[in-house]
Protein backbone atom coordinates (compact mmCIF):
# COMPACT_ATOMS: atom_id res chain seq x y z
CA UNK A 1 0.00 0.00 0.00
CA UNK A 2 1.86 3.07 -1.11
CA UNK A 3 0.49 6.11 1.42
CA UNK A 4 0.54 9.95 1.17
CA UNK A 5 0.07 11.67 5.08
CA UNK A 6 -1.28 15.07 4.86
CA UNK A 7 -1.96 17.50 6.99
CA UNK A 8 -5.18 19.20 7.35
CA UNK A 9 -5.65 22.23 10.24
CA UNK A 10 -8.26 23.62 11.57
CA UNK A 11 -8.18 27.02 11.89
CA UNK A 12 -10.00 30.50 11.46
CA UNK A 13 -11.05 30.85 7.67
CA UNK A 14 -8.62 32.66 5.49
CA UNK A 15 -11.49 35.67 4.26
CA UNK A 16 -11.86 36.40 8.31
CA UNK A 17 -10.69 39.89 9.70
CA UNK A 18 -8.81 38.30 12.85
CA UNK A 19 -10.00 40.40 15.86
CA UNK A 20 -7.11 40.42 19.19
CA UNK A 21 -8.93 39.91 22.56
CA UNK A 22 -9.11 43.52 24.87
CA UNK A 23 -7.71 40.60 27.43
CA UNK A 24 -4.58 39.98 25.37
CA UNK A 25 -5.21 36.41 26.07
CA UNK A 26 -5.40 35.47 22.13
CA UNK A 27 -8.10 35.94 19.17
CA UNK A 28 -11.34 35.79 18.96
CA UNK A 29 -12.41 32.40 17.55
CA UNK A 30 -16.33 32.59 19.00
CA UNK A 31 -18.90 32.41 16.02
CA UNK A 32 -16.40 32.69 13.69
CA UNK A 33 -15.68 30.49 10.26
CA UNK A 34 -13.43 27.52 10.96
CA UNK A 35 -11.77 26.04 7.54
CA UNK A 36 -8.91 23.76 6.54
CA UNK A 37 -5.56 25.41 6.02
CA UNK A 38 -5.39 26.71 2.45
CA UNK A 39 -2.16 25.43 2.13
CA UNK A 40 -3.17 22.09 3.50
CA UNK A 41 -5.72 21.81 0.96
CA UNK A 42 -3.37 22.41 -1.65
CA UNK A 43 -1.61 19.74 -0.03
CA UNK A 44 -4.47 17.59 0.17
CA UNK A 45 -5.42 18.26 -3.87
CA UNK A 46 -1.94 17.15 -4.83
CA UNK A 47 -2.15 14.08 -3.00
CA UNK A 48 -5.61 13.36 -4.41
CA UNK A 49 -3.80 13.82 -8.05
CA UNK A 50 -1.29 12.05 -7.10
CA UNK A 51 -3.20 8.77 -6.11
CA UNK A 52 -5.89 10.01 -9.67
CA UNK A 53 -2.36 9.39 -11.38
CA UNK A 54 -2.17 5.65 -10.29
CA UNK A 55 1.06 6.81 -8.15
CA UNK A 56 -0.10 6.22 -4.79
CA UNK A 57 -3.01 3.90 -3.51
CA UNK A 58 -4.32 6.18 -0.34
CA UNK A 59 -4.76 9.44 0.58
CA UNK A 60 -5.11 9.73 4.73
CA UNK A 61 -5.92 13.24 6.30
CA UNK A 62 -4.39 13.92 9.68
CA UNK A 63 -5.70 16.35 11.95
CA UNK A 64 -4.78 17.64 15.37
CA UNK A 65 -6.49 19.35 17.90
CA UNK A 66 -9.83 19.54 19.49
CA UNK A 67 -12.89 16.96 18.74
CA UNK A 68 -14.37 19.87 16.18
CA UNK A 69 -11.27 19.02 13.72
CA UNK A 70 -13.59 16.54 12.84
CA UNK A 71 -15.38 18.92 10.69
CA UNK A 72 -12.42 19.19 8.39
CA UNK A 73 -11.78 15.79 8.25
CA UNK A 74 -15.15 14.93 7.26
CA UNK A 75 -13.96 17.75 4.53
CA UNK A 76 -11.09 16.55 3.64
CA UNK A 77 -12.85 12.64 3.22
CA UNK A 78 -15.68 14.83 1.04
CA UNK A 79 -12.61 15.98 -1.25
CA UNK A 80 -11.53 12.46 -1.34
CA UNK A 81 -9.30 11.47 0.70
CA UNK A 82 -9.86 7.59 2.28
CA UNK A 83 -9.23 7.62 5.41
CA UNK A 84 -8.96 10.68 8.57
CA UNK A 85 -6.95 10.79 11.47
CA UNK A 86 -7.31 13.15 14.38
CA UNK A 87 -4.82 13.26 17.05
CA UNK A 88 -6.70 14.84 20.27
CA UNK A 89 -5.27 17.71 21.85
CA UNK A 90 -7.13 20.54 23.90
CA UNK A 91 -4.49 23.21 23.95
CA UNK A 92 -2.42 24.05 20.93
CA UNK A 93 0.62 22.35 20.27
CA UNK A 94 4.16 23.89 19.89
CA UNK A 95 5.98 22.82 16.24
CA UNK A 96 8.33 20.19 17.95
CA UNK A 97 4.98 18.16 19.38
CA UNK A 98 3.06 18.44 16.23
CA UNK A 99 6.47 16.90 14.71
CA UNK A 100 6.34 14.41 17.00
CA UNK A 101 2.99 13.17 16.63
CA UNK A 102 3.34 12.86 12.64
CA UNK A 103 6.30 10.76 12.95
CA UNK A 104 4.68 8.27 15.22
CA UNK A 105 1.95 8.74 12.36
CA UNK A 106 4.64 7.99 9.71
CA UNK A 107 5.98 4.79 11.87
CA UNK A 108 2.21 3.35 12.04
CA UNK A 109 1.56 4.35 8.12
CA UNK A 110 4.63 4.10 6.50
CA UNK A 111 3.68 6.36 3.42
CA UNK A 112 5.92 7.33 0.89
CA UNK A 113 5.16 10.89 1.04
CA UNK A 114 4.36 13.48 3.78
CA UNK A 115 2.42 16.30 2.20
CA UNK A 116 2.21 19.59 4.67
CA UNK A 117 0.73 23.31 4.29
CA UNK A 118 3.84 25.28 3.85
CA UNK A 119 2.90 27.29 7.01
CA UNK A 120 -0.58 27.38 8.89
CA UNK A 121 -2.19 30.56 8.54
CA UNK A 122 -2.85 31.24 12.18
CA UNK A 123 0.37 30.88 14.20
CA UNK A 124 2.46 31.13 10.87
CA UNK A 125 4.91 29.33 12.41
CA UNK A 126 6.12 27.48 9.18
CA UNK A 127 7.66 24.94 10.73
CA UNK A 128 6.31 21.13 10.94
CA UNK A 129 7.31 19.89 7.78
CA UNK A 130 11.23 20.53 8.28
CA UNK A 131 10.63 19.21 12.22
CA UNK A 132 9.02 15.87 10.62
CA UNK A 133 11.98 15.58 8.19
CA UNK A 134 14.67 16.17 10.49
CA UNK A 135 13.22 13.26 13.51
CA UNK A 136 12.59 11.33 10.82
CA UNK A 137 15.51 11.40 9.43
CA UNK A 138 14.11 11.66 5.34
CA UNK A 139 14.27 14.25 3.02
CA UNK A 140 12.72 17.38 3.19
CA UNK A 141 11.44 19.91 -0.10
CA UNK A 142 9.79 23.30 1.06
CA UNK A 143 7.47 25.60 -0.56
CA UNK A 144 6.68 23.13 -3.67
CA UNK A 145 4.97 24.86 -6.51
CA UNK A 146 5.88 21.64 -9.07
CA UNK A 147 5.60 17.95 -7.36
CA UNK A 148 6.39 15.41 -10.37
CA UNK A 149 6.75 11.62 -8.88
CA UNK A 150 8.79 8.75 -10.65
CA UNK A 151 10.89 6.01 -9.21
CA UNK A 152 11.00 6.10 -6.28
CA UNK A 153 12.05 9.69 -6.78
CA UNK A 154 10.50 12.92 -6.33
CA UNK A 155 11.36 16.43 -8.45
CA UNK A 156 10.36 19.07 -6.96
CA UNK A 157 10.08 23.08 -7.92
CA UNK A 158 10.66 25.22 -4.45
CA UNK A 159 9.67 28.97 -4.80
CA UNK A 160 12.35 30.58 -3.20
CA UNK A 161 13.36 34.23 -3.00
CA UNK A 162 15.50 34.19 -5.97
CA UNK A 163 12.65 32.66 -8.11
CA UNK A 164 12.60 28.86 -8.61
CA UNK A 165 15.25 25.88 -7.85
CA UNK A 166 14.92 22.53 -8.10
CA UNK A 167 15.82 19.38 -6.09
CA UNK A 168 15.20 15.34 -6.09
CA UNK A 169 14.79 13.93 -3.64
CA UNK A 170 14.50 10.15 -2.48
CA UNK A 171 11.40 8.85 -1.26
CA UNK A 172 9.83 8.69 1.33
CA UNK A 173 9.86 12.15 1.87
CA UNK A 174 8.55 15.70 3.25
CA UNK A 175 6.90 18.03 1.10
CA UNK A 176 5.53 21.13 1.89
CA UNK A 177 2.91 23.17 -0.33
CA UNK A 178 3.31 26.82 -1.77
CA UNK A 179 0.49 28.68 -3.41
CA UNK A 180 1.02 28.22 -6.97
CA UNK A 181 0.98 24.14 -7.10
CA UNK A 182 -2.42 23.86 -8.12
CA UNK A 183 -5.58 25.03 -7.39
CA UNK A 184 -8.14 22.71 -5.03
CA UNK A 185 -11.06 21.27 -6.33
CA UNK A 186 -14.87 22.44 -5.39
CA UNK A 187 -16.44 19.40 -3.28
CA UNK A 188 -19.10 17.69 -4.46
CA UNK A 189 -22.56 17.11 -2.70
CA UNK A 190 -22.77 13.43 -3.09
CA UNK A 191 -19.46 13.13 -2.01
CA UNK A 192 -19.68 15.15 1.51
CA UNK A 193 -22.31 11.75 1.81
CA UNK A 194 -20.27 9.72 0.94
CA UNK A 195 -17.68 11.20 3.59
CA UNK A 196 -19.88 10.56 6.47
CA UNK A 197 -19.22 6.47 5.59
CA UNK A 198 -15.69 7.05 5.03
CA UNK A 199 -13.37 5.88 8.59
CA UNK A 200 -12.38 8.76 11.11
CA UNK A 201 -10.08 7.37 13.25
CA UNK A 202 -9.61 9.10 16.78
CA UNK A 203 -6.87 8.87 19.07
CA UNK A 204 -5.06 10.83 21.68
CA UNK A 205 -0.90 11.85 22.12
CA UNK A 206 -1.32 9.57 25.21
CA UNK A 207 -1.87 6.55 22.59
CA UNK A 208 0.96 7.60 20.13
CA UNK A 209 3.35 8.07 22.62
CA UNK A 210 3.65 11.90 22.49
CA UNK A 211 4.80 13.77 25.67
CA UNK A 212 4.26 17.93 26.14
CA UNK A 213 7.16 19.54 26.38
CA UNK A 214 8.61 19.76 29.69
CA UNK A 215 10.17 23.32 29.17
CA UNK A 216 7.49 24.87 26.56
CA UNK A 217 7.56 28.13 24.98
CA UNK A 218 5.40 30.81 26.87
CA UNK A 219 2.81 33.60 25.40
CA UNK A 220 3.04 35.80 28.03
CA UNK A 221 0.36 38.41 25.17
CA UNK A 222 -1.30 38.78 22.26
CA UNK A 223 -1.93 42.19 21.31
CA UNK A 224 -2.86 44.20 17.94
CA UNK A 225 0.04 45.39 15.39
CA UNK A 226 0.90 49.18 15.50
CA UNK A 227 -2.03 50.51 13.99
CA UNK A 228 -0.19 53.30 10.67
CA UNK A 229 -1.68 56.83 11.13
CA UNK A 230 -3.94 57.88 8.85
CA UNK A 231 -2.29 58.72 5.44
CA UNK A 232 -3.24 62.00 3.14
CA UNK A 233 -5.25 62.14 -0.16
CA UNK A 234 -3.41 63.80 -3.32
CA UNK A 235 -5.28 65.04 -6.16
CA UNK A 236 -3.37 64.62 -9.18
CA UNK A 237 0.39 63.18 -10.22
CA UNK A 238 1.59 66.54 -9.39
CA UNK A 239 0.42 66.91 -6.17
CA UNK A 240 1.90 63.37 -5.26
CA UNK A 241 5.32 64.30 -6.34
CA UNK A 242 5.44 67.36 -3.92
CA UNK A 243 4.24 65.27 -1.20
CA UNK A 244 6.78 62.69 -1.69
CA UNK A 245 9.71 65.55 -1.98
CA UNK A 246 8.67 67.45 0.90
CA UNK A 247 8.52 64.17 3.28
CA UNK A 248 11.98 64.14 1.86
CA UNK A 249 11.18 60.64 0.47
CA UNK A 250 12.46 61.71 -3.00
CA UNK B 1 25.77 36.13 28.86
CA UNK B 2 24.31 35.51 25.52
CA UNK B 3 26.50 33.49 23.02
CA UNK B 4 24.62 34.22 19.64
CA UNK B 5 25.05 31.75 16.36
CA UNK B 6 24.12 33.46 12.89
CA UNK B 7 23.84 31.02 10.37
CA UNK B 8 25.24 32.99 6.76
CA UNK B 9 23.01 33.51 3.99
CA UNK B 10 24.92 33.66 0.76
CA UNK B 11 25.05 32.98 -2.79
CA UNK B 12 27.82 33.17 -5.70
CA UNK B 13 30.52 34.27 -3.31
CA UNK B 14 28.52 37.47 -1.78
CA UNK B 15 26.61 37.55 1.75
CA UNK B 16 22.89 38.04 1.99
CA UNK B 17 22.51 41.49 3.94
CA UNK B 18 19.59 39.39 5.81
CA UNK B 19 22.50 38.20 7.65
CA UNK B 20 23.48 41.85 9.02
CA UNK B 21 20.06 42.27 9.87
CA UNK B 22 20.09 38.88 11.96
CA UNK B 23 23.71 40.32 13.70
CA UNK B 24 21.69 43.93 14.53
CA UNK B 25 18.53 41.45 16.04
CA UNK B 26 21.46 39.38 17.88
CA UNK B 27 23.25 42.56 19.40
CA UNK B 28 19.73 43.78 20.68
CA UNK B 29 20.00 40.72 23.77
CA UNK B 30 22.38 42.75 25.33
CA UNK B 31 25.73 41.68 26.11
CA UNK B 32 26.07 39.25 23.25
CA UNK B 33 28.75 37.00 22.20
CA UNK B 34 27.85 36.84 17.91
CA UNK B 35 29.59 34.59 15.77
CA UNK B 36 28.65 33.93 12.09
CA UNK B 37 28.89 30.37 11.02
CA UNK B 38 29.42 30.36 7.13
CA UNK B 39 28.77 26.55 5.15
CA UNK B 40 30.72 26.96 1.90
CA UNK B 41 32.41 25.21 -0.78
CA UNK B 42 34.70 28.38 -0.64
CA UNK B 43 33.75 30.47 2.15
CA UNK B 44 36.78 32.80 2.10
CA UNK B 45 34.88 35.99 -0.02
CA UNK B 46 31.67 35.17 2.09
CA UNK B 47 33.67 34.99 5.46
CA UNK B 48 35.71 37.98 4.65
CA UNK B 49 32.41 39.85 4.03
CA UNK B 50 31.38 38.81 7.12
CA UNK B 51 33.88 39.25 9.58
CA UNK B 52 33.42 43.68 8.73
CA UNK B 53 29.74 43.11 10.07
CA UNK B 54 30.23 45.51 13.34
CA UNK B 55 29.97 43.84 16.76
CA UNK B 56 30.81 40.45 14.94
CA UNK B 57 33.38 38.75 17.28
CA UNK B 58 34.64 35.07 15.39
CA UNK B 59 33.28 33.96 11.57
CA UNK B 60 33.29 29.86 11.66
CA UNK B 61 33.77 28.50 8.18
CA UNK B 62 32.91 24.78 7.21
CA UNK B 63 33.95 24.08 3.80
CA UNK B 64 32.88 20.86 1.94
CA UNK B 65 32.07 20.18 -1.34
CA UNK B 66 28.43 19.02 -0.46
CA UNK B 67 28.10 22.85 0.97
CA UNK B 68 28.27 24.12 -2.62
CA UNK B 69 24.34 24.65 -2.30
CA UNK B 70 21.86 25.49 0.39
CA UNK B 71 20.31 22.35 1.37
CA UNK B 72 18.68 22.19 4.69
CA UNK B 73 18.93 18.38 5.13
CA UNK B 74 23.39 18.87 4.51
CA UNK B 75 22.88 22.33 6.79
CA UNK B 76 21.57 21.52 9.27
CA UNK B 77 23.17 18.35 10.76
CA UNK B 78 26.53 20.90 10.77
CA UNK B 79 24.83 23.75 12.18
CA UNK B 80 23.80 21.63 15.14
CA UNK B 81 27.25 20.31 15.33
CA UNK B 82 28.61 23.59 15.23
CA UNK B 83 25.53 24.85 17.80
CA UNK B 84 26.85 23.06 21.17
CA UNK B 85 27.72 25.42 23.66
CA UNK B 86 25.78 28.37 22.10
CA UNK B 87 22.81 29.92 24.20
CA UNK B 88 20.92 31.62 20.85
CA UNK B 89 21.25 29.83 16.91
CA UNK B 90 19.38 32.64 14.53
CA UNK B 91 19.07 32.37 10.72
CA UNK B 92 17.10 34.99 8.37
CA UNK B 93 13.54 34.73 8.27
CA UNK B 94 13.92 34.55 4.18
CA UNK B 95 13.25 31.22 2.20
CA UNK B 96 16.36 30.48 2.79
CA UNK B 97 16.16 30.43 6.86
CA UNK B 98 12.75 29.58 6.66
CA UNK B 99 13.87 26.06 5.08
CA UNK B 100 16.76 25.60 7.06
CA UNK B 101 16.33 26.34 10.74
CA UNK B 102 13.14 24.44 11.90
CA UNK B 103 15.29 21.61 10.87
CA UNK B 104 17.98 22.80 13.06
CA UNK B 105 15.34 23.01 15.67
CA UNK B 106 14.22 19.87 15.66
CA UNK B 107 17.67 18.18 15.47
CA UNK B 108 18.83 20.01 18.66
CA UNK B 109 15.35 19.32 20.54
CA UNK B 110 13.32 22.30 20.38
CA UNK B 111 10.69 24.60 18.81
CA UNK B 112 11.63 28.02 16.80
CA UNK B 113 10.92 31.38 17.16
CA UNK B 114 9.70 32.17 13.84
CA UNK B 115 9.66 35.71 12.26
CA UNK B 116 10.79 36.95 15.65
CA UNK B 117 10.16 41.04 14.94
CA UNK B 118 11.60 42.46 18.16
CA UNK B 119 13.94 41.36 21.26
CA UNK B 120 12.40 42.01 24.85
CA UNK B 121 15.19 40.09 26.57
CA UNK B 122 17.71 37.12 25.87
CA UNK B 123 14.29 34.51 26.12
CA UNK B 124 11.59 36.99 25.24
CA UNK B 125 10.62 38.13 21.91
CA UNK B 126 7.63 39.09 19.29
CA UNK B 127 6.44 37.57 16.65
CA UNK B 128 3.62 38.45 13.99
CA UNK B 129 0.69 35.67 13.76
CA UNK B 130 -2.02 36.16 11.82
CA UNK B 131 -0.64 37.40 8.93
CA UNK B 132 0.73 39.82 10.92
CA UNK B 133 -3.00 41.02 12.24
CA UNK B 134 -1.55 40.20 15.89
CA UNK B 135 1.33 40.05 17.94
CA UNK B 136 1.94 37.25 20.37
CA UNK B 137 5.12 38.12 23.02
CA UNK B 138 6.80 34.84 23.33
CA UNK B 139 8.81 33.72 26.21
CA UNK B 140 11.13 30.87 25.63
CA UNK B 141 12.65 28.41 28.52
CA UNK B 142 15.99 29.48 29.78
CA UNK B 143 18.89 26.95 29.88
CA UNK B 144 17.62 25.77 26.23
CA UNK B 145 18.82 26.94 22.99
CA UNK B 146 16.73 29.72 21.23
CA UNK B 147 16.41 28.99 17.98
CA UNK B 148 15.13 31.41 15.85
CA UNK B 149 14.31 33.34 12.21
CA UNK B 150 14.57 36.77 12.60
CA UNK B 151 12.56 38.98 10.46
CA UNK B 152 14.74 40.93 8.54
CA UNK B 153 12.06 43.94 7.70
CA UNK B 154 12.45 44.38 11.49
CA UNK B 155 16.63 44.86 11.91
CA UNK B 156 18.49 47.20 10.25
CA UNK B 157 21.79 45.86 8.74
CA UNK B 158 24.68 45.84 10.93
CA UNK B 159 27.31 48.41 9.94
CA UNK B 160 30.69 47.75 8.70
CA UNK B 161 34.11 48.57 10.17
CA UNK B 162 34.71 45.27 12.09
CA UNK B 163 37.63 43.12 12.05
CA UNK B 164 36.12 39.53 13.27
CA UNK B 165 39.22 36.37 13.45
CA UNK B 166 37.59 34.16 10.90
CA UNK B 167 38.28 30.18 11.70
CA UNK B 168 38.06 27.41 9.97
CA UNK B 169 36.02 24.65 11.88
CA UNK B 170 36.53 20.70 10.51
CA UNK B 171 33.36 19.13 11.31
CA UNK B 172 33.23 15.06 10.89
CA UNK B 173 29.76 15.08 10.37
CA UNK B 174 27.64 12.50 8.26
CA UNK B 175 25.71 13.87 5.37
CA UNK B 176 22.56 12.53 3.50
CA UNK B 177 22.90 12.10 -0.30
CA UNK B 178 18.93 11.25 -0.65
CA UNK B 179 18.45 14.92 -1.37
CA UNK B 180 20.36 16.50 -4.61
CA UNK B 181 20.18 19.75 -6.51
CA UNK B 182 19.65 19.95 -9.60
CA UNK B 183 18.90 23.27 -11.32
CA UNK B 184 18.52 27.01 -10.39
CA UNK B 185 16.98 28.72 -13.66
CA UNK B 186 19.14 32.27 -13.37
CA UNK B 187 17.05 35.47 -12.47
CA UNK B 188 16.67 37.75 -15.18
CA UNK B 189 16.11 41.69 -13.94
CA UNK B 190 18.80 43.85 -13.43
CA UNK B 191 17.02 45.92 -11.22
CA UNK B 192 17.54 46.52 -7.61
CA UNK B 193 16.77 43.42 -5.55
CA UNK B 194 13.23 43.09 -3.90
CA UNK B 195 14.04 42.26 -0.36
CA UNK B 196 16.61 44.97 0.33
CA UNK B 197 15.62 47.89 -2.60
CA UNK B 198 15.30 51.57 -0.63
CA UNK B 199 12.31 51.95 -3.25
CA UNK B 200 9.73 49.49 -4.51
CA UNK B 201 6.97 49.63 -6.92
CA UNK B 202 4.38 46.93 -7.58
CA UNK B 203 1.46 46.19 -9.29
CA UNK B 204 -1.71 44.61 -9.02
CA UNK B 205 -4.27 42.51 -10.51
CA UNK B 206 -6.19 46.10 -11.67
CA UNK B 207 -2.78 46.19 -14.49
CA UNK B 208 -5.05 43.36 -16.79
CA UNK B 209 -2.16 41.88 -18.47
CA UNK B 210 1.45 41.21 -18.29
CA UNK B 211 2.05 43.78 -20.97
CA UNK B 212 0.32 46.59 -18.99
CA UNK B 213 2.19 45.55 -16.44
CA UNK B 214 5.20 47.06 -17.96
CA UNK B 215 4.08 50.82 -16.87
CA UNK B 216 5.01 49.25 -13.31
CA UNK B 217 8.38 48.54 -14.24
CA UNK B 218 8.47 51.83 -16.50
CA UNK B 219 8.01 53.78 -12.94
CA UNK B 220 10.09 51.63 -10.91
CA UNK B 221 13.31 52.26 -13.48
CA UNK B 222 12.59 55.92 -13.65
CA UNK B 223 12.57 55.67 -9.49
CA UNK B 224 15.56 53.19 -9.21
CA UNK B 225 13.17 51.08 -7.33
CA UNK B 226 12.59 47.53 -7.44
CA UNK B 227 9.36 45.80 -8.92
CA UNK B 228 6.75 44.03 -6.67
CA UNK B 229 3.16 42.25 -7.02
CA UNK B 230 0.24 41.30 -5.38
CA UNK B 231 -0.50 37.74 -5.42
CA UNK B 232 -3.30 38.21 -7.62
CA UNK B 233 -0.85 39.79 -10.45
CA UNK B 234 1.43 36.78 -9.70
CA UNK B 235 -1.42 34.64 -10.14
CA UNK B 236 -2.69 36.03 -13.10
CA UNK B 237 0.28 35.38 -14.51
CA UNK B 238 1.53 39.05 -15.48
CA UNK B 239 5.06 38.36 -13.29
CA UNK B 240 6.95 35.73 -12.01
CA UNK B 241 6.43 34.53 -8.19
CA UNK B 242 9.48 35.84 -6.94
CA UNK B 243 7.73 39.67 -7.25
CA UNK B 244 4.83 38.60 -4.75
CA UNK B 245 5.06 40.86 -1.51
CA UNK B 246 3.02 39.38 1.35
CA UNK B 247 2.79 36.96 3.53
CA UNK B 248 3.71 33.86 1.69
CA UNK B 249 5.86 35.87 -0.37
CA UNK B 250 8.22 38.76 0.52
CA UNK B 251 8.14 41.05 3.66
CA UNK B 252 9.75 43.89 3.11
CA UNK B 253 10.80 47.10 4.32
CA UNK B 254 11.35 50.03 1.96
CA UNK B 255 11.51 53.64 2.40
CA UNK B 256 9.13 53.78 -0.36
CA UNK B 257 6.37 51.40 -1.50
CA UNK B 258 4.33 52.41 -4.24
CA UNK B 259 1.17 50.02 -4.48
CA UNK B 260 -0.28 50.84 -8.20
CA UNK B 261 -3.83 48.87 -8.55
CA UNK B 262 -3.55 46.70 -5.34
CA UNK B 263 -6.22 46.67 -3.50
CA UNK B 264 -4.64 45.90 -0.17
CA UNK B 265 -5.66 42.40 0.64
CA UNK B 266 -4.62 41.53 4.51
CA UNK B 267 -2.46 38.93 3.14
CA UNK B 268 -0.51 41.74 0.96
CA UNK B 269 -0.61 44.75 3.78
CA UNK B 270 2.15 42.06 5.97
CA UNK B 271 4.46 42.20 3.50
CA UNK B 272 4.42 46.40 3.41
CA UNK B 273 3.48 47.06 7.13
CA UNK B 274 6.82 48.32 7.73
CA UNK B 275 7.86 50.49 4.76
CA UNK B 276 8.22 54.07 5.56
CA UNK B 277 5.94 55.91 3.43
CA UNK B 278 3.42 53.84 1.15
CA UNK B 279 1.55 55.38 -1.49
CA UNK B 280 -1.73 53.80 -3.17
CA UNK B 281 -2.84 54.67 -6.75
CA UNK B 282 -6.29 52.86 -7.11
CA UNK B 283 -9.60 53.65 -8.76
CA UNK B 284 -11.63 52.29 -5.91
CA UNK B 285 -11.47 54.89 -2.71
CA UNK B 286 -12.68 52.19 -0.83
CA UNK B 287 -10.18 49.49 -1.51
CA UNK B 288 -8.06 48.84 1.90
CA UNK B 289 -4.81 49.88 0.83
CA UNK B 290 -5.84 53.36 1.44
CA UNK B 291 -6.04 52.68 5.51
CA UNK B 292 -2.48 52.09 5.17
CA UNK B 293 -1.49 54.18 2.21
CA UNK B 294 0.46 57.60 3.87
CA UNK B 295 -0.64 58.94 0.44
CA UNK B 296 -3.19 58.04 -1.70
CA UNK B 297 -4.41 59.11 -5.17
CA UNK B 298 -7.22 57.52 -6.13
CA UNK B 299 -7.86 58.02 -10.08
CA UNK B 300 -6.99 56.00 -13.49
CA UNK B 301 -3.94 54.22 -12.62
CA UNK B 302 -3.49 53.89 -17.00
CA UNK B 303 -3.25 57.45 -17.15
CA UNK B 304 -1.52 57.87 -13.46
CA UNK B 305 1.26 56.05 -13.83
CA UNK B 306 2.97 56.95 -17.33
CA UNK B 307 2.48 60.74 -16.41
CA UNK B 308 4.26 59.91 -13.04
CA UNK B 309 6.62 58.52 -15.05
CA UNK B 310 6.75 61.52 -17.35
CA UNK B 311 7.06 64.17 -14.13
CA UNK B 312 9.89 62.24 -13.01
CA UNK B 313 12.41 61.61 -15.56
CA UNK B 314 11.69 65.50 -16.58
CA UNK B 315 13.08 66.32 -14.10
CA UNK B 316 9.55 67.58 -11.54
CA UNK B 317 10.43 64.79 -9.35
CA UNK B 318 13.09 62.78 -7.96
Amino acid sequence: MRTILVGTKRLIDYSVRVRVKPDGSGVVTDGVKMSINPFDEIALEEALRIRERGLADEVVAISIGTSEAQQQLRTALAFGADRAILVRADAPLEPLTVAQVFLQLVQRCQPELVLLGKQAIDEDHGQTGQMLAALWGRPQATFASKLEIEGGRARVTREVDAGLEVIEVDLPAVVTTDLRLNEPRYVKLPDIMKARRKPLEITTLRELGVELPAAPLRVLKVAPPAARARGTMVRDSAELLTALRSRGVL
Amino acid sequence: MSEVLIVAEHSAGMLNTSTARAVSCALGLGSAQVDILVLAEQAAPVAAHAATLAGVRRVLTVERPENREPLAVVYAPQIAAVAAGYSHVFGPSTTFGRDLMPHVAALLGVSQLSDVMAVEGPYRFRRPIYAGNAVVTVEAPAGRVVVATVRTASFPPAGGGGAAVVESLDLRVELPTHTRFVSRPPASSGRPDLQSAARVVAGGRALGSAENFRMVYGLADALGAAVGASRAAVDSGYVPNDLQVGQTGKIIAPELYVAIGISGAIQHLTGIRDARTIVAINKDAEAPIFEVADLGLVGDLFQIVPELERLIRSGSGA
